[in-house]
C-alpha cells in the first residue's frame, strides 16, 4: 500500500507540469494558433516564478509572477503572429530559443539560491498522514491544475466566450464577418495559454526541485505539445493523458531499478520500452484521429492559419 | 589576417547559433593564444559541467596574459558535435578541450583535420599524435561515498543514479557498492540510468522510485542537485556530484566528490605555451588532487569519518585500491581472483558491475 501511495504522488509529480503546459497550448490551439514556444514559455516561468520568490519570499507571488512573465512572453509572440501575421511555426520556435537564452541570462544571478516552499493548503494532519497524504498531500498548484481541467473544459463547452473561442479557431473568417474580433480573442487565449506554460514551468523549479538550473524543464514543454494531439483537443481526455505520460516514466524507471517485480511479464519487457511508448502512442492516436471523419477529428479548422481578412 | 580570422568568427557564430547552443567569452586580441572548451551542460548546472568551467576560469586567471579561452556550452552527444569542434579549431585555437565521454569519435574526426591543432578528450580511450585524453579517478571519490553509505544506511540498500552505461559510470557504481559492502557485506544497490546527464524533473522521479524501492542512500551521477532536494524533502541522505552542493539540501547533503580540473588545465595549455605539450593518457585522482571531497555533514558520525579518512588517506598514499579481489560480477563469477588488483587499463574499458547490483539494464 505505501508503496502505491509513494507510485502515485511521483507520477503526480510527472504529470502535473506537462498538464498545466498542455491546458494552455489547448486553448491556443482551439483558437486557432499553434505555438511551439511552450518550452521556452516554461523556462521564462521557471525563472521568473524562482526569482519572484527568492526575492519577495511569498512563493504564491512567485507563481503569480510566473504566470505574468509566461503571458509577456506569450504576448510578444502573440504579436509577431497576430499583428505582423509571421509564420507560426517559426516564429514559436524562435520563442523557444529566446526563451530558453533569457531564463539562462535572468538565472545567472539565482543559480545556488534555494527559496521558501508552500506550505500545505490542508491541515498537517491530513496533509502528512501515511494513507490521506495521496489525496491531501499535494502542492496547491497540483489542485490548482485539476481545478484548471475543470475549468478549461467548461469554458471551452458551456460557455458563450467559449463558444466564441471555438468559432474564431474553426472559422475565422466567418467570427470575423459577424463581428468578433478574431485577433483580440486568439491575443487573450495566447496570453493564457503563456500562463499556464509560466505556471507549469515553476512548478518545477518551485515544487518538485526548489532551485534554478539552466534548462531544467529539459524538454516538457514537447511533451506538452504532443499531449494536445493526443487528447485531441480536449480537457478531460489532456489529464488521462498526462496521468498515461507519468505512468509510462514511472514504469520506465520501475523497470530499470527492478521495481516491477510484482508483475510477472514486466522482466521480459526492456525499459526502452516503456521509455518509448509516449512516442509511439502519439503516432498511434494521430493514425487513429486521421482514420476517423471529420468530426471526430476535433482539431480546429483554423491550426496555424494566420488571419487575413478580405479589407 | 584579421579579415580571414573575423570572417571564420562570423561563420562559427553564424553555425553555433543555428545550432543552439551559444557560444560565449570569445574576444579579439591578435597575440593571444585561444584555447577551446566544449562542454556537455550549461555552465550553471551547478555540477559537472560547472566544474569544468570552474577549470577553464583558473586557466583565464593563471595564464590569461597570453591565453585567452573560449567555450561552446550545451552540446549535444551526437554529430553535431563536430562542425562546433570545427569551429573553435577554425577560429584560431590551439587547443581545444572536449569535455564528456560522449565527443570521443567526433574529437578524433576533427583532429584529424587539424593536425596543428592540439586536443584533449576528457573520459575517453581514443588517442592521436595531436589527441590527449584526461580523466579523473572518480571512483576513488566513490569508494568514500560507499564507505559512508555502508555504514550509515539503515535498509542495507543504496540507491544510483544513473546517467548512461558508459565506463566511468560503471567504475562508480562498483566502487561505491564493494566499498559499502566492505561495512555491510549484505549491502545491496539498485541502479536507474535515466539516458541522460541532466534531466532535473526525470533525476527527481527517479530519485522517488529508488527511494520507494527501499533505498535510504541515493547517490547520483547525474549533474543536477534534483535528487539532494528529493531526498532532503524524505529526510534521507545522499551526496553532491561534481561539486559541493550542500547549499540545495543542508541535511541530507553527506559530502560531496568535487572534479578539481583547475591545475591539469592550468599545466595543459602551460605546455601549449611553451611547446611542449605532447599526446599522453592522465589519469589523475585524490593524489594529484584532481578528486576532492567536501567538507563532512555533521550527521556523519566520528566513527565513520574516520572510516572515510582512512579511505582517503589510502588513495593519497597508495596503499588503498577497492578494485583489490577478490571481486564477484552480479551472477557470481569471479572476475578478479583472491589479492590481485585490476590495472587502469581493464578499469578503463569495465562493462560489468559487481555482485549486489539489481539492475534491469
Amino acid at each position: 500500500m505505501d508503496f502505491l501511495i509513494a507510485a502515485i504522488i511521483t507520477i503526480v509529480g510527472i504529470s502535473t507540469p506537462i498538464l498545466l503546459a498542455g491546458l494552455g497550448e489547448l486553448v491556443v490551439e482551439k483558437s486557432g494558433v499553434l505555438n511551439l514556444g511552450v518550452e521556452g514559455m516554461m523556462l521564462v516561468g521557471a525563472i521568473a516564478g524562482f526569482a519572484a520568490t527568492v526575492l519577495t519570499g511569498n512563493p504564491w507571488l512567485g507563481v503569480i509572477g510566473a504566470a505574468i512573465a509566461g503571458a509577456l512572453a506569450a504576448s510578444l509572440f502573440g504579436f509577431f503572429v497576430l499583428t505582423l501575421n509571421s509564420n507560426q511555426v517559426a516564429t514559436g520556435l524562435a520563442l523557444t530559443i529566446f526563451g530558453t537564452g533569457l531564463s539562462s541570462l535572468i538565472g545567472l544571478s539565482f543559480v545556488g539560491r534555494i527559496v521558501p516552499q508552500f506550505g500545505s493548503v490542508f491541515p498537517p494532519e491530513l496533509a502528512r498522514d501515511p494513507l490521506l497524504k495521496v489525496v491531501f498531500g499535494y502542492s496547491p498548484v497540483v489542485y490548482f491544475a485539476l481545478i484548471m481541467v475543470f475549468a478549461v473544459g467548461w469554458f471551452l463547452k458551456s460557455t458563450r466566450a467559449g463558444l466564441i473561442l471555438r468559432a474564431v479557431g474553426e472559422n475565422d473568417l466567418s467570427a470575423h464577418s459577424i463581428g468578433y474580433s478574431v485577433i483580440g480573442v486568439r491575443y487573450a487565449a495566447v496570453a493564457f495559454g503563456g500562463a499556464m506554460a509560466g505556471i507549469g514551468g515553476a512548478y518545477f523549479s518551485m515544487v518538485i526541485t526548489p532551485m534554478w538550473a539552466e534548462r531544467m524543464t529539459a524538454g516538457r514543454g514537447w511533451i506538452a505539445l504532443a499531449l494536445v494531439v493526443f487528447a485531441g483537443w480536449r480537457a478531460g481526455r489532456l489529464l488521462v493523458g498526462a496521468i498515461f505520460f507519468g505512468v509510462l516514466m514511472w514504469m520506465e524507471l520501475n523497470a530499470k531499478a527492478g521495481g516491477l517485480s510484482f508483475l510477472s511479464f514486466a522482466q521480459y519487457i526492456p525499459s526502452q520500452f516503456w521509455a518509448a511508448m509516449p512516442y509511439l502512442m502519439t503516432v498511434v492516436v494521430l493514425t487513429l484521429i486521421s482514420m476517423r471523419d471529420r468530426v471526430g477529428l476535433n482539431a480546429p479548422a483554423c491550426l496555424g492559419k494566420p488571419f487575413l481578412p478580405a479589407t | 589576417m584579421a579579415n580571414l580570422n573575423r570572417r571564420h568568427f562570423i561563420a562559427a557564430a553564424g553555425a553555433a547559433a543555428a545550432a543552439v547552443p551559444l557560444a560565449g567569452g570569445a574576444a579579439f586580441a591578435q597575440e593571444k593564444i585561444k584555447i577551446g572548451f566544449i562542454f556537455l551542460g550549461p555552465i550553471g548546472d551547478y555540477g559537472w559541467t560547472w566544474a569544468h568551467n570552474k577549470g577553464r576560469e583558473a586557466v583565464d586567471a593563471a595564464l590569461g596574459d597570453k591565453v585567452e579561452t573560449i567555450y561552446v556550452e550545451n552540446v549535444a552527444e551526437d554529430a553535431s558535435a563536430i562542425p562546433l569542434i570545427r569551429d573553435l579549431a577554425q577560429q584560431g585555437c590551439k587547443l581545444i578541450f572536449t569535455t564528456s565521454y560522449g565527443y570521443m569519435d567526433q574529437t578524433i574526426t576533427v583532429a584529424a583535420e587539424f593536425p596543428d591543432v592540439k586536443f584533449e578528450h576528457c573520459t575517453g580511450f581514443k588517442r592521436a599524435d595531436n589527441v590527449a585524453t584526461y580523466n579523473s579517478k572518480f571512483h576513488e571519490g566513490r569508494a568514500v561515498l560507499g564507505t559512508i553509505s555502508g555504514k550509515m544506511s539503515k535498509s542495507g540498500t543504496l540507491g544510483y543514479l544513473g546517467s548512461y552505461k558508459v565506463p566511468e559510470v560503471v567504475l562508480g557504481v562498483n566502487s561505491f557498492l564493494l566499498s559499502a559492502q566492505k561495512q555491510n557485506p549484505d549491502a545491496k544497490l539498485k541502479l536507474v540510468f535515466i539516458d541522460s546527464w541532466f534531466d532535473p524533473p526525470k533525476e527527481a522521479a527517479a530519485t522517488e522510485t529508488l527511494i520507494n524501492l527501499g533505498c535510504d542512500i541515493v547517490t547520483t551521477h547525474t549533474d543536477s542537485p534534483a535528487a539532494l532536494q528529493i531526498l532532503e524533502q524524505k529526510g534521507l541522505y545522499g551526496f553532491g556530484q561534481g561539486a559541493d552542493m550542500s547549499s540545495f539540501a543542508p541535511n541530507a547533503h553527506l559530502t560531496a566528490i568535487e572534479d578539481i580540473w583547475g591545475p591539469y588545465y592550468v599545466e595543459r595549455v602551460q605546455a601549449i605555451v611553451d611547446g611542449t605539450w605532447a599526446s599522453a593518457d592522465t589519469w589523475d585522482g585524490m593524489k594529484e588532487g584532481t578528486v576532492v571531497i567536501s567538507p563532512y555533514n555533521k550527521a556523519v558520525p566520528a566513527d565513520v569519518v574516520a572510516l572515510a579518512d582512512g579511505v582517503q588517506a589510502g588513495y593519497k598514499d597508495g596503499t588503498f585500491d577497492i578494485f583489490t579481489g577478490p571481486i564477484y560480477d552480479q551472477d557470481g563469477n569471479l572476475k578478479v581472483e583472491e589479492g590481485k588488483v585490476m590495472t587502469m587499463a581493464e578499469l578503463a574499458v569495465i562493462d560489468w558491475f559487481v555482485k549486489g547490483v539489481e539492475s534491469a539494464a
